[in-house]
């Protein structure tokens, strides 16, 4: 599709809407949003990407093959679920760990929960991608 | 309002159903797509409709406060949409791919495999 | 039929020895206990496997099994030997050691188990291994039915003994062999014993190619020599014997016991060695006095005596004994001169005296001439014979008949080889047999020899423990002797050996008569072939009917049966739900439910794509709003980004694809839409009674009281997919990976047939 206005639109677009996805992810555990949502929107910046400039544009911009993004995140996730047998917890037990936390503040929350959920994120993002720019490549 | 939805999800699904018993594998799709919605929607209605309030815990409070959605056919519903994607693409995909090697789009005509008198 | 041998007879490599090493380690451990078990001290291990199920890997060593046990390791260590020098070259040795290895390990479990579960797998091992061994020559037609037809008889005969199993445990409450042989009287008396009985003979007939099962066992020599050897004479048709042996205590002494045992086993016996005089094929000839072995010791089994009993344990060492030496014999003749046809062999002694020596003295085993072990073993069937309570001189007949014609067939394959003049001109110049095929058959040859000289050792230490461990006491074994006097059993000898020489001087007239009959009677083997032809049209004419290939076929019967499944079982209970009220409809709810109909009719109908994608896309954005009106923002977000891939996905690949309707034509089919409407309707009766029913909360309430407080997310839906059903979860972002990636694999795969 050529199109200057889209062009520039996207721009701008696709890296608000790769932001708003990450922030998506991590306020997924209290609000709405969570790693499918996440990277959804993650992928769907790309895909409009891919559209106004070019697969192979986007390709670019990406610059790490979307299956390897995919594939990752799976081995993240499941390393997040492993991690609990370290702490003697059957497997896929969320384990926390709050960053300066005093009597009052329960601080930063850090937890495998999280790794687990970034790892989500990355097999939606990866595998949509994957597909996205296979058919629009091949077809 | 169950009931309401229950009717509306038999209509989804004899229109998904019509549209999978087509000869055209690309109706197939379509029905695809049409009867992966209308699961979503009964595993959701099957939990009950609770209009309003999402299933979320209000700061300083323990449980969620009054009346809130039933979170767990949520959860369900929200992976089988994205893996009903993951069907949905895999079988797009296989269907052109069929269609770019064969030639056609009717399945009737697919018979690669299963020629129509292979003489078993 | 001939197995091709090593071409060169140098010495292959020293880790084809390993498994000699093997089983000759196993031997001198069972050796070392003889001792114990003799002193009647039955040894137990046992572990746990499936205790629910009460099964257990629970080992008993008595004299029965340990006779098995050390016949099986024994001649195993011999027959590894042999190989490796019989095969030890060929590229296909070491799957060959391997199934070997595999086939003597399974077969030691299924005598040593004291579990009949455990014993059940360890008999299917046995099979399996067998059908891989008897299969080995695989580039053969004959070798691949042969091990098809072994598997398939001894398979279908294991099922049905698995379900006597199953009935015998429930019946004696107890899976473990040692409870259940305590239990005889009340197994006996139990209205399931003839059900049990028939099942297991089933099993173990097969097993032990019981007539009319007899006619896999000459098929299964297409095996190379050493296998038959190990598997077809020593072992694995033993294992039927071996079970009946076991269960003895507990299923014997019914009149139904005695005669199906007696009956089929005399039969098998007096038909196998008729049979065998009629062969040619030196292996088939000992193949079919293996059936002949197995028939008699069947026989043996069906009696309560201690003569019977005694006469079994000794013939079944003595004829391991001769039968795996003359297999190895065989193996050399064909070895040195690529043959085994009894027409054309002769005058080999001079080539292999070795061969000729083991030869000589197994056969005279086999011939039950004194003084070898075969003599003494020869009495006692006699005597064991004499001693059946019914019908003593129909069943000495039978043994007369059949050890006369096994005298004969000794000779034959002894005399007729090493001794007489050639018959024809061999395939290749004879050559002498390297050492490691001449020790199998000369130790067990002289084994034959020094125990019929010294039977008591014999007696002793196996003998007697296996009557015990049959009759309950060593005190029933008669004694093993050579000289008993002038009896009934020795005048019978006479006579044996007088039939026998008869029938070997007038062999070839006789086989002519045989060939004769033969020919004019039904064969097994055909009537198997037929069995398996009518097997095969009947699964063409299945799969005509059930898979023609349509698609759209497949489809309709999926949702015929969903549909009968359902609404079948909604009528049939009548658990039809009652006619909802409506009060509770909302506006916008009626809204977006009309869109979604709507949305459902154009995309069934339409033959437009484009009406078809943007009916699909108002479902899908209805569907969300439903989501959001009913409190399900995650849900709703997820929809709606979904439903723009899918809108970009179906736009991307509509490009390149032809109108959905054939120019000129209209999709309209009443039949799939009267069935979609039933299925429809079907669904929608189905929630409304579920809806009818009260809602089991119990989790939902689990989840919104532990997701803050346990969990620390206040968001339940999404501590619900990566806390509590994190590992489901997984498992969903895995099935998405493997979406992707296959769906990449197939664009990216270059298609030579593409029409572009």
């Amino acid at each position: 599709m050529n199109s200057v206005i889209l062009r520039a639109g996207t721009r701008y677009l696709a890296p608000l809407l790769l932001l708003f996805s990450v922030y998506m992810l991590l306020r997924g555990h209290n609000e709405p949003g969570g790693g499918f949502i996440g990277g959804l929107i993650g992928a769907t910046g790309f895909v409009l990407y891919a559209i106004a400039c070019g697969t192979a544009e986007a390709r670019r911009a990406l610059r790490v093959l979307p299956q390897n993004i995919a594939v990752t995140g799976l081995g993240i996730a499941l390393l997040a679920g492993l991690a609990a047998a370290l702490f003697g917890d059957a497997l896929f037990t969320g384990q926390w760990l709050f960053l300066g936390a005093t009597e009052t503040e329960k601080g930063l929350p850090l937890s495998t929960v999280l790794v687990f959920d970034i790892g989500v994120y990355l097999v939606v993002f990866g595998a949509v991608l994957t597909l996205v720019f296979a058919m629009e490549e091949e077809i | 309002m169950e009931a309401l939805l229950a009717v509306t999800i038999g209509v989804l699904v004899a229109g998904a159903v019509y549209l999978m018993l087509a000869r055209n594998v690309l109706r197939f799709i379509f029905g695809l797509v049409l009867i992966s919605n209308a699961a979503n929607l009964v595993i959701f209605t099957a939990g009950r409709l609770t209009p309003g309030e999402p299933p979320l815990i209000p700061e300083g409070a323990d449980a969620p406060v009054g009346t809130v959605a039933n979170a767990l056919p949520q959860a369900l519903v929200l992976t089988a949409i994205v893996i009903g994607f993951g069907l949905f693409a895999f079988a797009l995909v296989l269907m052109f791919r069929a269609y770019t090697s064969l030639g056609t789009l009717q399945s009737d005509e697919m018979r690669v495999a299963e020629p129509r008198d292979d003489g078993l | 039929m001939t197995d091709e041998p090593n071409a060169a007879p140098a010495a292959p490599g020293l880790a084809g020895l390993l498994p000699v090493a093997l089983s000759a380690v196993l031997f001198a451990g069972f050796l070392a206990l003889v001792p114990q078990v003799a002193d009647g001290g039955a040894i137990r291990l046992a572990w746990d496997w499936v205790p629910t199920l009460g099964i257990a890997l629970s080992f008993l060593v008595d004299g029965l099994s340990l006779t098995f046990a050390l016949l099986i390791s024994g001649i195993g260590a011999l027959v590894f030997l042999y190989s490796w020098a019989y095969l030890g070259r060929k590229p296909e040795f070491g799957r060959y050691t391997l199934f070997l290895t595999g086939f003597m390990l399974s077969m030691l479990g299924l005598v040593l188990a004291d579990n009949l579960i455990a014993l059940f797998v360890f008999w299917e091992l046995t099979t399996i291994t067998s059908y891989l061994l008897i299969g080995f020559n695989h580039e053969q037609a004959d070798a691949r039915r042969a091990a098809l037809q072994a598997l398939f008889v001894t398979g279908a005969g294991a099922l049905a003994m698995l379900a006597g199993f199953i009935l015998l445990g429930f019946t004696a409450g107890s899976f473990e062999l040692s409870v259940i042989l305590a239990q005889g009287e009340a197994l006996r008396a139990h209205a399931l014993y003839l059900p049990i009985l028939i099942l297991i003979l089933a099993g173990t007939f097969t097993k032990s190619a019981q007539f009319p099962f007899h006619f896999w066992l000459p098929n299964a020599m297409a095996a190379p020599t050493p296998v038959s050897a190990f598997l077809h004479s020593a072992t694995m048709v033993k294992a039927g014997v071996y079970l009946m042996a076991r269960l003895h205590p507990a299923l014997s002494g019914t009149e139904i016991w005695m005669w199906s045992l007696t009956i089929f086993g005399a039969i098998t016996a007096v038909f196998a060695s008729v049979v065998a005089l009629r062969q040619t094929d030196l292996k088939q000839a000992l193949a079919y006095t293996t059936l002949m072995a197995l028939g008699t010791l069947t026989l043996f089994l069906g009696q309560e005596s201690g003569y019977a009993m005694t006469a079994f344990a000794t013939f079944l060492i003595v004829h391991s004994l001769y039968k795996a030496a003359l297999f190895l014999v065989v193996g050399n003749i064909d070895y040195a001169t690529g043959t085994r046809d009894a027409r054309i062999l002769g005058g080999l002694a001079r080539t292999m005296p070795v061969t000729a020596f083991a030869a000589a003295l197994a056969a005279m085993s086999m011939a039950g001439l004194p003084p070898f072990l075969g003599f003494i073993g020869k009495e006692l069937k006699y005597a064991g014979a004499l001693a059946v309570a019914s019908e003593p001189l129909v069943v000495a007949g039978a043994i007369l008949i059949a050890s006369a014609l096994m005298l004969a067939v000794a000779g034959v394959v002894a005399i007729r080889p090493f001794w007489l003049p050639p018959g024809g001109a061999f395939p290749r110049q004879p050559r002498p047999a390297p050492w490691p095929m001449l020790t199998g058959p000369v130790i067990l040859a002289l084994l034959g020899a020094t125990f019929g000289i010294y039977p008591d050792t014999l007696e002793r230490a196996l003998v007697a423990p296996t009557v015990a461990a049959l009759l309950g006491s060593a005190e029933e074994a008669k004694p093993l002797v050579l000289w008993a006097g002038v009896n009934l059993p020795l005048i019978l000898s006479v006579a044996t050996i007088v039939l026998g020489v008869t029938i070997y001087a007038f062999k070839l007239r006789l086989r002519a008569a045989l060939a004769r009959a033969e020919a004019a009677l039904p064969s097994f083997d055909a009537g198997w072939d037929r069995f398996l032809k009518g097997l095969n049209r009947v699964a063409v004419w299945q799969t005509r009917v059930i898979q023609p290939g349509v698609l759209r076929f497949y489809i309709f019967v999926t949702f015929v049966t969903v549909l009968i499944g359902a609404a079948g079982t909604m009528l049939a209970r009548g658990a039809l739900p009652a006619l909802p009220s409506l009060s509770t409809v909302t506006w916008d709810g009626l809204a977006l439910s009309l869109l979604i109909v709507a949305g459902a009719a154009i995309a069934a109908v339409t033959g437009s794509r484009i009406a078809a994608m943007a009916a699909l896309g108002v479902v899908g954005i209805a569907v969300a709003m439903i989501f959001i009106v009913f409190g399900a923002p995650d849900v709703a977000i997820t929809q709606l980004l979904v439903e723009t891939l899918v809108v970009v996905l179906v736009a991307v690949a509509l490009l390149r694809l032809p109108a959905l309707d054939p120019p000129g034509t209209r999709d309209r089919r009443p039949r799939d839409a009267v069935l979609a409407g039933a299925v429809g309707l079907t669904v929608t009766l189905t929630l409304l009674a579920v809806i009818e029913r009260p809602l089991d909360r119990s989790l939902t309430d689990y989840f919104e009281t532990a997701s803050w407080v346990e969990a620390f997310g206040r968001n339940i839906v999404n501590v619900i997919l990566v806390d509590f059903r994190a590992l489901d979860t997984f498992g969903e972002i895995a099935v998405v990976v493997i979406a992707a990636l296959s769906a990449y694999a197939l664009l990216r795969t270059t298609d030579k047939r593409r029409p572009e």
